[in-house]
């Protein structure tokens, strides 16, 4: 009996956040397109993602870069395939890689601290002060985090996408001998605009859910410091497990269709 | 034509099975401060909460010169909340700001002041709330307790508001600090010519701090009477909660 009731338990609790996640996203999606609008706010966020997340995700591309020239190499290798190493580098990290990459580290990152910065906020009031200051806390704390993570997200991609080319560049002429100016012309042949487009379209999507699950969690934060906590690590988990399924909806959209 | 600032009808909110305000009712007249008593757990943050449209009753009436609060559009209670200030428990300081930018917040985002008008209120309250100007550039984090308590009112009072909400402005103050706060807050109320609803559990400072006390119990308004009459209110609740003995009609559940 105890078994069941926790599943019923667990089932209304999952309808209960949803319902109450598409509340939020609702009222969010409504404020984005009525004034005012907060700038200096939507500013100071973009520097924060955009800038602040640019040595982590540039890192993780680089070395994803790195790691896709060695596995393919070894790979291609057995059926004299090595031409075609440039052309696999250049497709997985723009299309996939880079994306889901920077996602998941924009949102261990940035996730985190949305929700553990407005987590702290509303166990302490800071948003019921809002209110009471006539500033509507979605308007002057959510809106400009989502505006923000959404241009960002795909900003910091294409700059991934860069990093990690160069990374197989660099594996690829001097760790397996590549003459240097055909693995460019093979990376540059090959290359297609909506490789790379269809990866900034994923990023601006996973830097909504990102920003978006992250305002929730600690919106949505009570109990204190522990509250806090499980927020911010709601954030980080739902928001991963969205990024991973999203990007597998938007792979089937782009080039299954 | 009525002179009522705040009128509270029949008011009842629950949190799943928790009954919190149980069909309250409170009036306040316009200039008044009005102070709500009562235990741990009453409802009385809720009471306020609700005013200032943050909870929303499942029942009652809220009206705020003569206009209903419950179920207004967001645009509607952003203007009638512009009316108001607000004291928070904690002082709920914003973090990232300065002190002057916390003081000055409800004149640049709420009223579109210019930023150097606003500065300039934001340092004349501050001085006002006992406070020397070098805290300005302080922040939050940096702040005592009384200092917090004291910059908070410099925010709650720095639009000029008709109607101002005191939560507990004394709770986690040492005796003195705690005096400091009633007077300014007497004193602040006065020169505003506003309305004062203060919820507190601290009798010295309801006295001190009251034109009205109600007292709130199990969700509803069991006491309401000048403060010169609550010595003899010959209210068993009453008389138990301002002796503050553990023997009496209200049991403590522990």
């Amino acid at each position: 009996m105890n078994f069941l009731s926790n599943i019923g338990k667990m089932t209304v609790k999952f309808i209960k956040n949803a319902g109450e996640l598409a509340l939020f996203a609702y009222s969010v999606i409504t404020h984005l397109f009525r004034p005012p609008f907060f700038f200096k706010n939507i500013f100071t966020q973009m520097i924060e993602i955009g800038f602040y997340s640019l040595p982590v995700v540039g890192l993780t591309t680089l070395f994803s870069g790195m790691v896709m020239a060695l596995q393919t190499y070894s790979g291609f290798s057995r059926l004299s395939a090595e031409s075609a190493i440039p052309m696999v580098v250049l497709i997985a990290l723009t299309r996939e890689l880079a994306p889901v990459m920077a996602g998941l580290m924009v949102a261990g990152r940035v996730g985190a601290s949305f929700a553990a910065e407005i987590g702290t906020m509303k166990v302490t009031e800071q948003i019921d002060a809002l209110s009471s200051l006539s500033t509507n806390p979605i308007k002057y704390l959510v809106v400009p985090r989502i505006i923000a993570a959404t241009l960002m997200l795909p900003f910091l991609v294409f700059i991934g996408d860069v990093i990690g080319i160069q990374g197989g560049y660099l594996i690829g002429v001097h760790k397996l001998g590549f003459n240097s100016a055909t693995y460019i012309k093979n990376t540059w042949d090959v290359m297609e605009s909506f490789d790379i487009v269809s990866g900034l379209i994923k990023a601006a999507v996973f830097g909504f859910i990102i920003a978006m699950l992250g305002c929730y969690n600690g919106y949505y934060s009570d109990g204190g410091a522990q509250g806090v906590g499980k927020a911010t690590t709601n954030a980080v988990v739902s928001s991963s497990i969205l990024i991973l399924i999203f990007n597998y909806i938007l792979t089937e959209l782009f080039f299954m269709a | 034509m009525t002179n009522l600032k705040l009128e509270l009808t029949n008011v009842s909110k629950a949190f799943g099975p928790k009954v919190v305000l149980d069909g309250f009712s409170m009036k306040v007249e316009k200039g008044k401060s009005m102070v709500i008593i009562g235990g741990s757990g009453t409802g009385k943050s809720v009471t306020l909460k609700c005013i200032q449209g943050l909870l929303v009753p499942e029942s009652g009436s809220i009206k705020v010169d003569g206009e209903e609060v419950v179920g207004m559009k967001e645009k509607d209670l952003e203007r009638v909340n512009s009316k108001a200030g607000m004291l928070f428990q904690g002082a709920a300081l914003f973090d990232s700001m300065k002190v002057w930018e916390n003081i000055a917040f409800g004149l640049i985002q709420g009223r579109k002041m210019n930023k150097n008008q606003a500065k300039e209120i934001a340092y004349d309250k501050l001085k006002k709330v006992g406070l020397t100007s070098d805290v300005g550039e302080m922040y939050p984090a940096d702040l005592s307790g009384g200092m917090k308590k004291r910059v908070g009112l410099a925010r709650a009072i720095a639009t000029s508001p008709e109607l101002i909400f005191f939560d507990e402005p004394t709770t986690g103050l040492d005796p003195i600090m705690a005096d400091v706060i009633n007077d300014l807050i007497v004193s602040c109320v006065k020169d505003l010519g506003a309305t004062a609803v203060t919820i507190t559990h601290d009798m010295v400072s309801a006295r001190k701090i009251a034109d009205e006390i109600t007292m709130l119990y199990k969700g509803k308004n069991i006491w309401c009477g000048d403060v010169k009459d609550i010595d003899n209110s010959n209210n068993p609740y009453v008389e138990q909660f301002i002796s503050g003995k553990s023997e009496g009609p209200i049991k403590v559940e522990i």
